[in-house]
């Protein structure tokens, strides 16, 4: 077995390191090979894994080797598999197994294939060693690898300024993330002596109410700790205020996209929060921050949503929004809600991702929905997967997203908190605005007009097998993980599967009472859905004319939504700009005018004034020099020793 | 085997090798084919020898080791050499980083190549001679001997403006070595020895021990640099060719450190807790300070020299935490620093000998290319930002985790040199390698050859190992840094009951 554990993991790696290194001998072809093999392999064994796991509650954790050590701080290298990594296994190999193959058709005509399998294959690798890290170290080196890969696939297009930019973006933003999460870690040594995740989650209850001095304030321990790791888990999972990298991660190739930035690395966070549930679960400040933090995310993301033009951007404020509704449901302690959710949404997410792609593709790269239409007949089967996705994602019965989704909006409600109801209303709102902008997404992209120009309408097709097979894997997830797994993951099976790998107070009976909300909250959400999906319909096919009626009668809300709430040009203005100002002070006053000026370029002046003064006394014999020098040691070293000595 | 005074055979036999080279004699062509290789040589064959220092090293001790001891200037001055778990790394580093050295300026360098190679091997002696001097006169000289051919490397062989570089270089060091000076002629005044290991034992007055700290103080920090005494690095990096870049970066800076750990912390424990606030303080400008200068900065090499004086910062806010994971993770900085600055200096090295300007928006799109120098361009400025999994991280990190246990306020500043250390070192990867190939004499440029395979390929794998397996190093400094900290706290202890009997 632990071969097995061991093979899962690192297959990947060793994919990613042959295809990197010997790309340019194994060409094409055999990188693809190489990697698929690692993949498809490892996300055979996570489905065994899986079910092995979760079915026998049959959790494990293997030591491989020590990473470092310094007195008491000991971190190893691990695998820790239990439920809840279990799921993100199955999760981020199967996704990430049908992107390789996506892959192959969507790159083909790229130059650089093995660097984009290698990459692809290694970030893979990074995901797996955050997802089974037994410590928070081991967390932070996937965290930040994944991040790293997620910088060199935004950018693999890097004769763009514009994917240059965004990959230094995405790098820098989640980095400030990462400054939160390494202080945590910190914070987390200094509290239990340990960054081991049995150590500590064992000690957290005793530490619950103490307090501690940061910063030179009296602080609860465990809510400066939480806080933290959540401040981490912000920049990886895009939520608002470090969500501005996500959006400009769409300049990556799309299958990057699906994986990265939809189904995987961005719900990297999530599961950070419900790893550490135990530590959560006593900071109840910590929660509250994580449900308005969350739900207002799911609200801001979704107004956004409404109004961009770029289909993978829609798709994207999507995702953010959908992160959103995951983090509330941690903060009302529903962490099994948001990780199921995190499932569903990685396959319809993906789903919709690679069917964008698959519109991009049959477009000749066009992305502006603007210039599409019209194209449903001509590519009948990406137009199904988008309609397989759309449903998923707006919660339609029966679709993955409506148990999962509904199942947040039904804890939100039943956590009975006044930062609950705030999550509940935000949540039902963002409900209506997905399902709009869902099918907003599916009227302009295939229905209306055709605006596209000739030429690309002449050369729109379908996509070749190797990218529409992939598609039907994700879209049988989209529809039917929702309804086989509800049980398990939500529903009264919920304690045999989880295991303990997942903590929640014992008096908090947030489940229960979800499942005995009244019948108005649990039919809201689809009732809204549904109106979402007319209100589009009406919008879009039934009279076209009226988004432009509107947007001009409200153009400022219209500018407002369309320039993403001026996130960007804020922090340009308070953050980069002045960065770069006081880093041009500081070089050119304070190290050339201050420092230089008068340290060493100041002295050489006065010493220089002093020699023109001291011409008389030239002689220009270098003896002379060297006399008086001697001289001059001698009588100070002298006049030191002896004065010392006596 | 052991009877062999091993120590002293590493740092002579550089210097028996360049008076190998000064007595090659023939045509220019000649002399420099066989300076060079003879440089090689000895190189790699001190690197060999130092080897046995490594298998021969007993880790469970904290007592210094393969010890010579010859009675020499006078009672109390002698020949004593030897080193423990924190010497005997930089040791190891230097004797590693000569051979990439000597590689690194087959080519680049064609004028004296005679006394090029001796200079070199000179200062190889110096600086091992300073990792293994036991006593303070012996060290004094290394530390001293080794600006002589240092200064000489940047004012010969240097760039345009070599000589103010050299003179800034020179000015700044010796100022603080004429303090060092002094201080060590009052040690010796009031201990009779300039013996380091009975030194390290010596107690000294308190308020003494304030003047003293202060005076080695100034010269070491000169050497780290620490802000606001770091300007001469810029411009000495700027002026010196790739080689000597790579030993000022690689080695020479790490003396400053090498000095505050072996002198400053064991010898002044009181002065040593008296300015522990000063140390952090500066060394919290330096973080932040110096990466938003680097930020800014149009020559590749200055931004690399600025990002040495925040990685520094680290070093210092380390070893002043007294703390096992702040001085362990300063030592493990010095070392991956050491690799991964030396690599920088040498990746900037590559391009130069090509299009000879190191101004940073002369280049652009040099993955087309070079997509292999990307690539090592890459790792290493990862691991200049610290990313886990490479060498940067590991110190770092222990440094932080260190630093926190005793002042999370400094702890919280200095975290943000994750942020900024990113930020200028991929902007300046971006500039440089990524866009299009658009300027005409770019596109003549030519990918790593084989020569400069075989010299990134030893720092690659060292970078990634001690990233992931960073134990080999950290096990042969546990003891010493144990030993180190203990010392500090029975010192500190005494200070204590001494004030408390005093009122």
């Amino acid at each position: 077995m632990i071969k097995l554990y061991t093979a899962l993991v690192f297959l990947p790696l060793l994919g990613a390191v042959i295809a990197g290194l010997f790309g340019r001998v194994l060409g094409d072809r055999g990188s693809q090979a190489v990697t698929l093999i690692g993949i498809t392999t490892s996300a055979l064994l996570s489905l065994y894994v899986f079910f092995d796991v979760t079915g026998n509650n049959n959790p494990v954790v293997i030591e491989l080797f020590t990473w470092m050590e310094s007195d008491s701080f000991e971190v190893s290298w691990a695998l820790r598999i239990d439920q809840l990594t279990a799921v993100m296994l199955m999760v981020v190999t199967v996704v990430s197994a049908v992107v390789h193959w996506y892959s192959v058709g969507y790159m083909s005509h790229d130059k650089a294939i093995p660097r984009f399998m290698a990459y692809l294959s290694l970030f893979t690798f990074a995901m797996l060693m955050l997802v089974t890290a037994d410590n928070f170290m081991q967390m932070f080196f996937g965290w930040e690898g994944v991040g790293l890969c997620s910088y060199l696939l935004i950018g693999f297009w890097y004769d763009r300024p514009s994917a240059n930019a965004a990959a230094i973006k995405a790098f820098l933003v989640n980095r400030v993330g990462d400054f939160g999460f390494a202080l945590g870690i910190m914070a987390i040594f200094f509290t239990f002596n340990s960054v081991e995740f049995d150590v500590v989650f064992a000690a957290a209850p005793d530490v619950a109410g103490k307090t501690f001095v940061f910063l030179g304030q009296e602080w609860d321990i465990l809510t400066t700790i939480t806080m933290l790791l959540f401040v981490g888990a912000m920049g990886k999972s895009a939520q608002l205020g470090l969500h501005t990298w996500l959006p400009d991660a769409m300049e990556g190739p799309t299958p990057v996209s699906a994986l990265i930035h939809a189904a995987t690395m961005v719900t990297a966070g999530v599961f950070m929060l419900a790893r550490c549930s135990p530590i959560f679960e006593f900071a109840p400040f910590t929660l509250e921050v994580v449900t308005i933090i969350g739900a207002t995310t799911a609200f801001v993301a979704a107004t956004i949503g409404l109004v961009q033009n770029d289909i993978k951007r829609v798709i994207a404020y999507s995702t953010m929004s959908q992160l959103g509704y995951m983090f509330f449901a941690i903060g009302v302690s529903a962490y099994p809600a948001a990780i199921f959710h995190l499932m569903t949404h990685a396959f319809f997410k993906a789903l919709l991702f690679l069917g964008a792609g698959s519109v991009i593709h049959a477009m000749s790269d066009e992305q502006d929905m603007r210039k599409m239409g019209g194209i449903y007949k001509l590519i009948p089967g990406t137009y199904l997967m988008m309609w397989i996705g759309s449903l998923a994602l707006a919660g339609v019965p029966l679709f993955a997203g409506y148990y999962s989704k509904d199942m947040i909006i039904e804890v939100a409600f039943a956590s009975n908190s006044g930062v609950g109801m705030y999550a509940f209303t935000m949540g039902i709102l963002a409900a209506l605005m997905t399902a709009f902008y869902s099918w907003r997404l599916i009227f302009m992209t295939f229905h209306g007009p055709a605006r596209a120009d000739e030429k690309v309408m002449a050369h729109v097709h379908e996509s070749p097998k190797v990218m529409m097979l992939p598609l039907l894997v994700l879209a049988f997830g989209a529809i039917f993980a929702g309804w086989f797994w509800f049980d398990d993951m939500v529903g009264d099976g919920r304690a045999a599967f989880w295991g303990q790998s997942i903590f929640i107070q014992p008096a908090n009976q947030i489940f229960e009472n979800a499942h005995h909300v009244s019948a108005w909250v649990k039919y809201s959400p689809t009732a809204l859905g549904a109106f979402g999906i007319l209100l589009a319909w009406w919008f879009y096919i039934k009279n076209p004319g009226i988004p432009k009626t509107i947007a001009t009668a409200h153009r400022e809300v219209h500018s407002f939504l369309l320039n993403k709430w001026y996130f960007d040009e804020l922090y340009d203005l308070i953050f980069v700009r002045p960065a770069k100002r006081i880093g041009y002070f500081l070089w050119k006053i304070g190290d050339g005018k201050i420092i230089d000026g008068f340290g060493p370029d100041g002295i050489s002046r006065l010493v220089l004034n002093i020699t023109r003064r001291a011409q008389a006394l030239q002689t220009g014999y270098v003896y002379h020099y060297a006399f008086a020098m001697m001289l001059g040691v001698a009588g100070f070293v002298s006049w030191f020793v002896f004065g010392l000595g006596g | 085997m052991t009877d062999w005074p091993i120590l002293s055979i590493v740092t002579f036999l550089p210097a028996v090798g360049a008076a190998f080279i000064f007595l090659i004699r023939g045509d220019d062509a000649i002399v420099a084919r066989n300076a060079r290789n003879v440089a090689l040589w000895t190189t790699l064959i001190t690197f060999a020898v130092s080897i046995l220092l490594w298998t021969g090293f007993d880790t469970s001790t904290a007592d210094f080791q393969f010890v010579e001891k010859k009675t020499w200037i006078a009672d109390g001055i002698d020949y004593h050499m030897g080193i423990d778990g924190i010497s005997m790394l930089f040791i190891m580093l230097t004797t590693f980083l000569m051979p990439i050295c000597i590689l690194a300026s087959w080519q680049s360098v064609n004028t004296r190549v005679k006394e090029y190679m001796i200079a070199f091997l000179l200062l190889e002696t110096m600086m091992v001679g300073v990792f293994s001097a036991l006593d303070l006169v012996v060290f004094y000289l290394f530390f001293e001997g080794g600006l002589i051919p240092m200064f000489l490397i940047i004012g010969v062989w240097g760039g345009e403006r070599r000589v103010y570089a050299s003179f800034k270089f020179f000015l700044y060091t010796l100022l603080g070595s004429v303090l060092m000076l002094l201080a060590i002629l009052a040690m010796y005044m009031q201990a009779g020895t300039t013996d380091i290991p009975t030194l390290m034992t010596t107690k000294f007055d308190a308020d003494l021990q304030n003047w003293l700290w202060l005076a080695f103080f100034a010269s070491f920090a000169v050497k780290v640099p620490m802000w606001p005494v770091h300007t001469w690095l810029p411009d000495a990096h700027v002026e010196a060719p790739t080689a000597g870049s790579v030993i000022l970066a690689g080695v020479l800076l790490k003396m400053g450190g090498y000095g505050l750990l072996r002198f400053s912390i064991p010898m002044f424990p009181e002065a040593t807790e008296n300015f522990t606030y000063l140390v952090y303080a500066i060394s919290v400008v330096a973080v932040i300070y110096t990466s938003l200068v680097a930020l800014m900065q149009e020559d590749m090499k200055k931004l690399i020299a600025y990002s040495s004086v925040a990685h520094m910062g680290f070093v210092t806010i380390g070893m002043f935490t007294f703390t096992p994971q702040g001085i362990e993770g300063a030592i493990f900085i010095m070392l991956s620093h050491g690799l991964v600055s030396a690599a920088l200096f040498l990746i900037v090295g590559v391009v130069y000998d090509q299009l000879h300007t190191r101004e940073i928006a002369r280049y652009g799109g040099l993955v087309h290319n070079m997509p292999n120098y990307a690539a090592v361009f890459l790792l290493f400025t990862l691991a200049n930002v610290g990313l886990p999994g490479t060498s940067g991280f590991v110190g770092e990190f222990l440094v932080l985790v260190g630093i926190f246990q005793v002042n999370n306020w400094v702890a919280f500043l200095a975290t943000t040199g994750l942020v900024l250390s990113a930020a200028y070192a991929l902007w300046l990867y971006r500039r440089v390698i990524f866009g299009t190939l658009t300027k005409a004499d770019l596109k003549d440029m030519v990918d790593l050859n084989k020569r400069e395979v075989a010299i990134f390929a030893p720092l690659v794998i060292l970078v990634l190992l001690f990233g992931v397996y960073p134990a080999p190093v950290l096990d042969v400094m546990h003891e010493s840094v144990a030993n180190l900290i203990h010392n500090h706290e029975v010192a500190m202890q005494a200070a204590r009951d001494v004030a408390t009997v005093a009122k």
